[in-house]
């Protein structure tokens, strides 16, 4: 009797969470099977789920008729620099605020996190006058320089995870007579793969869906990144929902490939500052 | 000797820490002071700056869009943040459970989380377009009335909270980590009690939850309080300012009425607002929240 109700509340609940997940992946599918629609079948009532004839070429016409190719460039080229920027940064001060002792260093470190909460639209109109100022607007200086600069948040990721390296490690090389620049670059570095992962990521996710920096500082469009190029075309070509698929869709492909590579760093980096 | 080692490590450690400080002056510290000057100047961008002390914030407090724009934030905020916690937390316990397959479920609620923004924007858009979208192509099969969705002016804030469930992944993970550190003892503990399911949720889980409740809370509603991108490109602040947020009015102000001291202005108070709620948060925490660890 106790088997058979445990049974049945196993189907209810498989039943459950199938149709929740159905309803998570939907947008998804929706999404993938209109941009292999033809522009007729779009707007067809009844729709058809599945394409009968799949109209490959949307994705070509979507690269004719706008220049993807420079907009993933412009995004990559801003990565990559942010990713440099951040991991060199955020390693470097993380080191700092775990493993040396300085004067101040807990209520700075207190600061740093009471940074987080300061609203960017806040800073925003005074840091666009001062980069107008040192002629960086339509450069992408003003959305790489900042990340030079160790971002609390990775910071704190850093530090975090430092905290765990043993003293003792660290103690010994002091007194082989390393200095602390060697310490960092040559024992501490090489530990951690893993932060530098997920520091990566974070900001190479970022990069990609960062949509309110370009659009402050960047004005022509050979300077677009993916984020804003798209919006641009989406504003403009309101009906031509396959087109508009097939250019999501290839944004969102290859993050979704990285998740599926990077998927323990993903996981990591999301909870690691989440609990505590 | 141990004197001389130390401060040679404190010299250290603030070299270690100079890239923080220097990013700390320059792009925070000092874009907050010239934000709290631009506040009480007229500033449009053209000629220089000229005070005119409160004038920005006695318009600001007579504004009409400023009272609809904030009503709208937190409309948003208060609302959607408390139910996509929710829903965040009920698929973290769906995916909790030790059955078989509860990975390729947890992987089904994770990935719209990781869609890139501008694309979600576009597939919801899509969606909820009132003629061939999706949302209202399922109500007509289940034979219910198709809704105006964002193009309604009173279903335009439920529809973008209605999205905003679609991204909870994220919430859920947390939830998930924050369930996997309840200590499985308390459980046995309380069935030997003689304690139901619900009981146990109540008395055990919540409790052990909210320190990570508190902390998505918070995060939730400065992150929410804030939200732009989204509405710039779906609706503009419309139909009828029925989604105007008090960032997008903020960005219009600076950006399309080139008003940099007004929007300053608005700046200051967003963050004395977001300040003014993280601090009540923050204390009203000390009533619900349980610190104590096995």
């Amino acid at each position: 009797m106790k088997d058979y109700k445990n049974f049945l509340k196993t189907i209810i609940y498989y039943m459950g969470v199938s149709l929740l997940a159905c309803l998570y992946i939907l947008p998804l599918l929706w999404m993938l099977s209109t941009s292999l629609k033809t522009q007729s079948d779009v707007l067809r009532l009844p729709p058809v789920l599945i394409p009968h004839s799949p109209q490959w070429s949307n994705y070509l016409t979507i690269f004719k008729r706008l220049p993807l190719g420079r907009y993933f460039l412009n995004t990559l080229i801003i990565a990559v620099s942010t990713m440099i920027g951040s991991i060199v940064s955020c390693t470097f001060v993380g080191y700092g605020f775990s493993k040396l002792r300085w004067p101040l260093r807990d209520f700075f470190f207190v600061v740093l996190l009471a940074t987080m909460m300061i609203p960017f639209p806040t800073v925003m109109i005074p840091l666009f006058l001062t980069f107008r100022r040192l002629g960086w607007i339509n450069t992408y200086l003003p959305l790489i320089i900042p990340t030079f600069c160790a971002s609390p948040y990775l910071t704190f990721l850093a530090r975090q995870f430092f905290m765990s390296v043993p003293n003792e490690l660290i103690d010994a090389a002091r007194v082989d007579g390393a200095s602390e620049l060697k310490i960092y670059s040559s024992l501490i570095l090489p530990l951690s793969k893993p932060l530098i992962i997920v520091i990566g990521l974070f900001e190479f996710l970022y990069a990609w869906n960062d949509f309110t920096g370009p659009l402050i500082y960047l004005t022509s469009q050979e300077k677009f990144t993916l984020a804003i190029g798209l919006q641009l075309f989406s504003g403009a070509h309101m009906s031509e929902w396959h087109l508009q698929m097939a250019a999501s869709t290839i944004v969102t492909l290859p993050i979704i490939v990285l998740f599926f590579i990077l998927q323990r760093y993903f996981i990591e980096g999301i909870t690691i500052t989440g609990i505590k | 000797m141990r004197s001389k080692l130390s401060y040679k490590e404190a010299l250290w450690g603030y070299i270690f820490a100079s890239p923080w400080f220097l990013g700390f002056f320059a792009f925070t510290i000092y874009p907050i002071l010239m934000g709290i000057y631009y506040s009480f100047t007229e500033y449009n961008v053209l000629n220089p700056p000229i005070w005119t002390g409160v004038t920005n914030y006695v318009e600001f407090s007579r504004d009409p869009l400023v009272k609809i724009s904030l009503y709208n934030t937190l409309y948003y905020t208060f609302i959607g943040v408390p139910l996509w916690l929710l829903m965040g937390l009920v698929l973290a316990l769906l995916v909790h459970k030790p059955l078989k397959g509860v990975g390729f479920y947890r992987t089904i609620f994770y990935i719209p989380n990781i869609v890139p923004f501008i694309a979600s924007v576009m597939i919801w858009l899509w969606i909820l377009n009132p003629m061939y979208g999706l949302a209202n192509i399922l109500l007509r099969t289940l034979g219910l009335t198709p809704l105006g969705w964002l193009g309604n002016e009173k279903l335009s804030k439920p529809s973008l909270i209605f999205m905003g469930f679609w991204g909870v992944g994220g919430t859920m993970l947390i939830f998930l980590a924050g369930l996997n550190d309840i200590p499985a003892q308390l459980y046995e503990a309380a069935k030997i009690d003689g304690a139901n399911s619900f009981q146990q949720f109540r008395y055990i889980t919540l409790p052990m939850l909210s320190p990570v409740i508190l902390f998505n809370l918070i995060t939730g509603i400065i992150g929410t309080s804030q939200v732009f991108a989204s509405v710039y490109i779906m609706t503009k602040g419309g139909p009828n300012n029925s989604t105007l947020m008090y960032v997008l009015y903020l960005y219009d102000n600076a950006f399309r009425y080139f008003k940099m001291g007004y929007a300053s202005a608005m700046g200051v108070v967003l963050f004395l607002i977001i300040l003014l709620l993280t601090i009540l948060l923050l204390k009203s925490s000390q009533g619900w929240v349980h610190y104590e660890r096995l």
